[in-house]
């Protein structure tokens, strides 16, 4: 494959006089993670919303790499985009409970998107359910219960199996640490790092935790007021900010 | 030995000779007439107007007769009979302004031009038993405190001045415009949406959601008063808090008008009672866009207040989308919880249904359950 | 004799109209739901205005109706559209399947098998076969738009996992030609079969959720499964004990206070058929008369047997 996976232009977003996000463009490459960091009412989460197709943009376009060539999802027609939102792309949400069926049990949630692209063998679904389960170090045995009797750590582990079964090129991330134990983050750190290694993953993460980032990202774009204030390699910008908001975030980070 | 006979139609004789017997009640009772029923019980046959659609006293109080008093069971009887009226045109909108007012009162001014209008309410009374109404019928004598409640105005019956109104109204219509057209001169409330558009009708075409605000006006003015008495209820509550002012509440006489394209001009073809409820809601507005009352609305059949005040908090609530308001998941801003829910008819037709046979069904699931606790239990047996 | 006042069939020629036209859009996109304007009836929402509705727009004089509720003709529902018909179509009626041209029916298929030129109507109490799954009209209908059915299977798996089998036993979902997933009434489980590839044509009206959906003949209909864990129509593991159907979805009849019980065919005129020309069951006997068909049934026949408990010869009336 040559080019972006995903290319954004001018991607604009505005609530009345305020702007959530404005003029952002960037092209992502497979098998890339890309960190959207910046504190909150930066602007982040709308962007992120807006690249998914949660909300629609005031101007821009989000150019995805589609067995067409490169396709507006902006301009898309609604049922192809929520095609693709069930296929080729994910989104972890910050709060399990917004990704996840809590009537559902486990099985079911991991194997409802394999269900909805037609999977009609019940004992391979729950195979294939199982498996992912194993690979996100939830226990088989856990496979009849229902998310609400999982602990919040178990809770965004099935959630990214819900979205990663069917296999996306694009997953979107938006603070999937948030809320969760220190510890608790590592493990789910390093299982993400994992995953996006051994699956070729591309991915947008938004966070506002720049350990996170460190860990995870390739490539960082900061974020202030809804304007990109500094983008490029993870460790150089940590390293060598050069904006004064960069260089505001970097030095409050406590070191531990 | 088990022979199934042909007893249903004959089962549905005898049950519907017995239920006429019962609506009779005992013979030597005086038997009711539709027109006792209409003058003595006419906040019942104005609910029945009002749910049923359909503006006839004496039809309404034909169907509560019918229907033994149950007022679901005559607003459908109503519905029904409506269904089979042929269709000639639609009226001009009615007037209210030109209402010639019973009753009229504002929660929001201590007075306003055309004064506080008590009328015939019960909001005042105090409710104790009164045992000399036991005693009323064909020939007894009036109960000593007769008379002191002014008499009912019905089309073309005489009624006392309003004792707070300068003017009376048996002549001319008074000079009482809407409160909210004071607020509205300001710019303090919100313009009332005008519009020239024909509303959807509700009895020709399936609702559709997300509704207009007309269809969900439509859809309350015919909803059950029970349902919207406890959904206004909860707003008042916290469930969806719209902090409502009764702006107007409006009871009385207005003409209806319609077009007739053969004379070219709109002539009156009656007269209606009609109330009309407009709140005065919490203002919307920021620090750039200055702030202005909202607005909900009630209209309904007869003198009906609980129903047109309960109507008014529920429109008010449901109108949270397009004020910019959130959704705080109360019941009365869901709309279509709100107007799949409303309608009384279909609710105890479906409701009731339950009682028709399901036993074909229910042997399917009977057959379901003993196979599951089958396999249960031979489970549990090999396992010991 | 027609009841003068009201137009043939009770509806107004418009409202007629109205209908077959959304009917006519049901035909042409089989399992779809089309909204329709509902009207008021003589009878309450939920007791079959739906189906009376379809009905009415689809009966001309020459028409003989059938109306059955639970396979029968004889409850009292069936026994009241029937009548209404009568007065107010003047229409010939019949409990013979095979004599009707329009069959009104309530959570039954006719266990005879159609023909071309019937039409079947269906009593619909809930069109939405994933209301149950999500409540909101608004995302019921942008599922159906963008065939997003994950969710009706998710929740087959569901009782797979819980309780080993589907749990679905009556109103069970169907695909429609691949396409559209609908709720075929709550018919039992049994009678899906029937649905697929009829030579009748079979319309679904649902009066208060206002809407008509159309199965026309000869259409592909499939019941959901999985492929390891298929469709089963089921029925009570008994012949019926009247005419000895071994094929037929019975009801289970309580007999005595001791909880004795006999099984005799839901179609009464399937197994009536069946006993005029001899079949008999456990219970039945030759000489016993047909008691549903016609009037002035003869004495009671003495039959005996296990399940009947104390009391043989003796006549049931069993007023439904």
């Amino acid at each position: 494959m040559t080019g972006p996976l995903l290319s954004v232009r001018g991607l604009t977003r505005t609530y009345g006089a305020r702007i959530g996000c404005a003029d952002v463009s960037f092209d992502l490459y497979p098998g890339e993670v890309l960190g959207i960091v910046g504190e909150s009412g930066s602007g982040k989460s709308t962007l992120l919303s807006c690249l998914a197709g949660h909300q629609r943009p005031d101007a821009g376009a989000v150019l995805f790499r589609t067995a067409a060539g490169l396709t507006d999802t902006v301009t898309m027609a609604e049922p192809d985009r929520r095609r693709l939102a069930r296929t080729d792309w994910a989104f972890v949400h910050q709060n399990p409970r917004d990704g996840l069926r809590m009537g559902v049990s486990a099985g079911g949630n991991v194997g409802e998107r394999l269900m909805a692209t037609g999977a009609r063998h019940y004992g391979a679904i729950r195979d294939r359910a199982t498996d992912w389960m194993g690979r996100v170090e939830i226990a088989a045995d856990r496979i009849d219960d229902r998310p609400s009797a999982f602990s919040g750590g178990m809770q965004q582990r099935l959630q990214i199996a819900r979205n990663l079964v069917t296999g996306p090129r694009l997953v979107f991330m938006d603070e999937p640490t948030g809320g969760l134990d220190v510890s608790v983050q590592a493990r789910l750190l390093d299982l993400i790092r994992g995953l996006v290694r051994d699956l070729g993953l591309s991915v947008i993460i938004v966070t506002h935790d720049l350990a996170v980032v460190r860990l995870l990202a390739h490539r960082l774009m900061v974020m202030k007021s809804g304007r990109v204030v500094e983008a490029g390699l993870t460790d150089q910008v940590l390293d060598d900010p050069q904006h004064a908001y960069t260089q505001l975030l970097v030095s409050s980070i406590l070191q531990v | 030995m088990y022979v199934a006979v042909k007893g249903g139609e004959r089962a549905i004789d005898n049950a519907h000779a017995f239920l006429a017997e019962e609506r009779r009640g005992d013979p030597a009772v005086p038997e009711l007439s539709v027109a006792q029923i209409r003058e003595q019980m006419r906040l019942a046959v104005n609910r029945v107007m009002a749910e049923g659609s359909l503006y006839d006293p004496d039809l309404a109080a034909l169907a509560i007769k019918q229907a033994r008093g149950d007022l679901i069971e005559a607003v459908f009887l109503i519905r029904a009979y409506r269904t089979t009226l042929p269709r000639h045109g639609l009226s001009q909108p009615v007037d209210t302004a030109a209402m010639a007012v019973t009753r009229r009162v504002s929660a929001t001014f201590k007075d306003a031009p055309g004064g506080q209008v008590l009328g015939p309410t019960f909001d005042y009374t105090h409710r104790l038993l009164d045992f000399a109404l036991m005693a009323g019928g064909p020939d007894a004598p009036l109960p000593a405190d007769a008379g002191t409640m002014p008499p009912v105005p019905h089309g073309g019956k005489e009624a006392p001045p309003s004792p707070l109104v300068g003017e009376g109204w048996g002549g001319g219509a008074p000079r009482m415009p809407h409160v909210t057209g004071f607020l509205n001169r300001e710019g303090l409330i919100e313009p009332a949406p005008a519009g020239d558009d024909t509303p959807p009708d509700l009895t020709r075409s399936p609702m559709e959601l997300p509704a207009s605000r007309a269809l969900r006006l439509q859809a309350l003015a015919r909803g059950d008063e029970g349902f919207l008495l406890s959904l206004a209820y909860s707003t008042q509550r916290g469930y969806g808090r719209t902090h409502a002012f009764v702006g107007e509440l409006r009871i009385g006489m207005v003409e209806v008008e319609m077009d007739i394209p053969e004379l070219g001009f709109a002539v009156p073809i009656g007269e209606i009672e009609l109330t009309e409820c407009e709140t005065v809601n919490q203002f919307k507005g920021s620090r750039t866009e200055p702030p202005q009352f909202t607005r909900g609305y009630g209209l309904t059949f007869g003198q009906t207040e609980r129903k047109a005040l309960a109507m008014s908090l529920v429109d008010r609530a449901l109108r949270w989308k397009e004020l910019g308001e959130d959704f705080t998941g109360a019941p009365a801003q869901d709309e279509e919880f709100v107007l799949m829910h409303a309608d009384n008819v279909q609710a105890t037709g479906f409701l009731e249904h339950i009682k028709l046979p399901h036993y074909v069904d229910f042997q399917s699931e009977t057959e379901l359950i003993r196979r599951l606790r089958a396999e249960v239990l031979a489970q549990r047996e090999a396992a010991e | 004799m027609t009841d003068q006042a009201y137009n043939f069939a009770y509806l107004d020629e418009q409202t007629k109209r109205m209908i077959r036209r959304a009917i006519l859009k049901a035909v042409a996109v089989p399992g779809y739901q089309v909204p329709f304007a509902s009207r008021e009836m003589p009878m309450p929402y939920g007791w079959g205005t739906g189906g009376v509705q379809v009905t009415a727009a689809c009966l001309v004089p020459e028409d003989v109706l059938k109306v059955i509720d639970q396979g029968a003709d004889d409850t009292t529902n069936a026994v009241s559209i029937r009548k209404f018909f009568r007065r107010v179509s003047g229409v010939a009626v019949t409990e013979a399947t095979t004599e009707a041209t329009v069959i009104q029916t309530r959570h039954r298929i006719p266990e005879t098998p159609l023909h071309a030129g019937q039409i079947l109507v269906y009593q619909v109490p809930i069109p939405e076969p994933l209301r149950f799954l999500e409540p909101r009209e608004t995302e019921t209908r942008k599922m159906h738009a963008l065939e997003e059915y994950g969710l009706m299977q998710v929740k087959l798996y569901e009782d797979i996992a819980r309780h080993g089998t589907i749990a679905t036993s009556y109103a069970y979902p169907v695909a429609v030609e691949g396409r559209y997933v609908m709720d075929p009434s709550p018919i039992p489980k049994f009678d899906n079969p029937k649905l697929s590839d009829s030579p009748a044509l079979q319309l679904f009206g649902a009066g208060r959720e206002s809407r008509i959906y159309a199965l026309p003949p000869h259409t592909q209909v499939v019941s959901l499964d999985f492929d390891d864990h298929p469709f089963q129509p089921t029925k009570a593991a008994h012949d019926c004990d009247l005419c000895g159907a071994a094929t037929s979805y019975l009801d289970e009849v309580i007999t005595d206070d001791a909880g004795g019980r006999m099984f005799v065919c839901s179609d009464t005129d399937f197994c009536g058929g069946r006993r005029a020309v001899g079949h008999t069951g456990r219970l039945g006997t030759r000489e016993a008369p047909n008691p549903t068909r016609g009037e002035g049934a003869s004495p009671p026949p003495r039959g005996e047997g296990p399940g009947v408990g104390g009391h043989a010869g003796q006549r049931a009336e069993v007023v439904k």
